[in-house]
């Protein structure tokens, strides 16, 4: 621990303050990162099954959405939203809620997130072999039975590791939330680096909190990974 | 390895003998164009400002020669320490970080700092906690009016941070923040040319304002340069100079 001591005390930058208004970043980038990916995954089971459907009217909106959130960067999706919104909406009901920058970035990264969740799962809901699919028709069950107890279980699960990466995707991309004025890691990291002029200990300490999130994050996906995919593990040797 | 100490001793003697022998008779000084209206170039390529003109003027006084050289913001203070030029003259902002490394002369200008909003608001008393609690304060994000909110209001109001300047105009004219406070010729420039803004309260100073900078051991140098300033503020060639450029006082 003394070399702890001797770290703290011989720097002026990691003081109680800063560690206080991390923390404060640390929470905003959490909340922004889990809500998006929450309402992301929700919204993108039904467009998913939309765009792997054989009607044009339901798969091609669901096409054009995910083309133009993921042929956009997403700091542009941020910036037409925040900006977009403060011009259009200022004098209607719904302003209070757009003023918060927090609900225009929200917005921006739940959308980006559900098209590429969209195209993750979409891309498993199509691969599922053929067997699954005829051995639950032959069950007699309907539409809507097989789809919610075989395909997209299934799907979900094949689509997991892809998944993981979308969802590292998503942390690292909330930095750009900082732009737009949110406190979050990396808008907390700005604030200290110009208040002592420490651009290399500012950022560096924030490099290592995300790499420790990022390491959970992957620990978790393993684990449900083996959880989830635990079947087609090759069987052990007796 | 004793001809190389040797002519590393002589090379160093030479060194000494020209800091010693400096008489300064001729002054370079660094400037990072443009800067309206304190440097820039004028159409024919020579360079005209504010900032130029008083430190031809101070010249004048010390009997030296000016010579002004261009060099970029970034590296304009190792470039003073690695002795490209004598002083850097480029609207530089006195701050302990920088005195850290060199020397500053009397500050010779400060713009002034205000407050700007929308009409409506003007009425509002920006020096009071009361008048701003619950307010959304925009500021540039490590400038000495981003300290002065902190410090004064940052207990009851929400103070929010911008890199450049123009994010921070288009916020405002989003409707996003309630008041904002500036340098004041950067607020004049993208804010108060629209009529549905302007400027509340009064216009004040912060900071300990902008002065050149030498390196730390040519103290003499800087003040023969505090000496030709402190003459120039107070016969008026100053104020001269001044209003060529402003329609305000940034005089300290």
């Amino acid at each position: 621990m003394e070399w702890l001591e001797q770290i703290l005390s011989s720097n002026s930058v990691f003081k109680l303050s800063t560690f206080v208004e991390y923390w404060g970043g640390l929470t905003q980038t959490v909340q922004l990162v889990f809500l998006s990916l929450v309402i992301g995954l929700l919204l993108s089971f039904p467009l998913a099954l939309m765009r792997s459907s054989d009607n044009p009217y339901l798969s091609r909106p669901v096409w054009l959405f995910t083309y133009v959130f993921r042929g956009t960067p997403l700091i542009v999706q941020l910036y037409l939203i925040y900006y977009g919104s403060s011009f259009t909406l200022q004098d209607t009901f719904l302003w209070p809620v757009f003023k918060e920058a927090f609900y225009p970035a929200l917005i921006a990264f739940v959308l980006n997130t559900a098209a590429y969740t969209t195209e993750i799962l979409r891309g498993a809901i199509v691969t599922t072999p053929r067997g699954e699919i005829e051995a639950a028709k032959a069950y007699g069950m309907s539409w809507w039975k097989r789809t919610h107890r075989i395909i997209v279980p299934s799907a979900f699960r094949r689509a997991l590791p892809a998944y993981s990466n979308e969802v590292i995707f998503m942390l690292h991309a909330s930095a750009i939330a900082s732009t737009v004025t949110i406190l979050d890691l990396t808008g907390a990291a700005y604030n200290i680096y110009s208040r002592y002029y420490a651009p290399f200990e500012a950022f560096i300490f924030v490099a290592f909190v995300y790499l420790l999130i990022s390491f959970s994050i992957i620990y978790l996906f393993k684990h449900l990974e083996n959880k989830m995919m635990a079947h087609m593990k090759p069987a052990e040797a007796k | 390895m004793k001809k190389l100490l040797i002519s590393v001793g002589c090379a160093l003697s030479l060194v000494a003998g020209q800091a010693l022998a400096d008489k300064w008779d001729t002054v370079r000084i660094a400037v990072d164009v443009p800067y309206e209206p304190f440097e820039y170039k004028k159409p024919d390529g020579t360079l005209t400002g504010f900032e130029v003109e008083l430190g031809n003027a101070a010249c004048e006084e010390i009997k030296a020669k000016c010579e002004w050289i261009v060099q970029a913001w970034d590296g304009i203070i190792p470039g003073l320490l690695a002795r490209k030029y004598d002083a850097i003259m480029s609207s530089m902002s006195i701050t302990a970080e920088r005195a850290e490394k060199v020397l500053f002369s009397e500050g010779y200008y400060n713009t002034p700092t205000a407050w700007f909003g929308k009409k409506e608001n003007a009425s509002l008393d920006v020096t009071s906690k009361d008048a701003l609690n619950g307010k959304t304060i925009g500021v540039q994000r490590g400038t000495v009016q981003d300290n002065y909110a902190t410090e004064n209001f940052g207990s009851v109001a929400d103070i929010k941070r911008y890199s450049t300047a123009d994010d921070l105009v288009l916020d405002l004219q989003g409707g996003r923040l309630d008041v904002v406070v500036l340098d004041f010729p950067v607020g004049e420039q993208t804010i108060m040319n629209d009529d549905k803004y302007d400027q509340i309260g009064e216009r004040f100073q912060l900071g300990e304002g902008i002065g050149m900078a030498f390196r730390k051991r040519d103290k003499e140098l800087a003040a023969k340069f505090n000496a030709a300033l402190d003459k120039l503020k107070k016969n008026g060639t100053y104020d001269t100079i001044m209003k060529k450029y402003f329609t305000y006082d940034i005089k300290i």
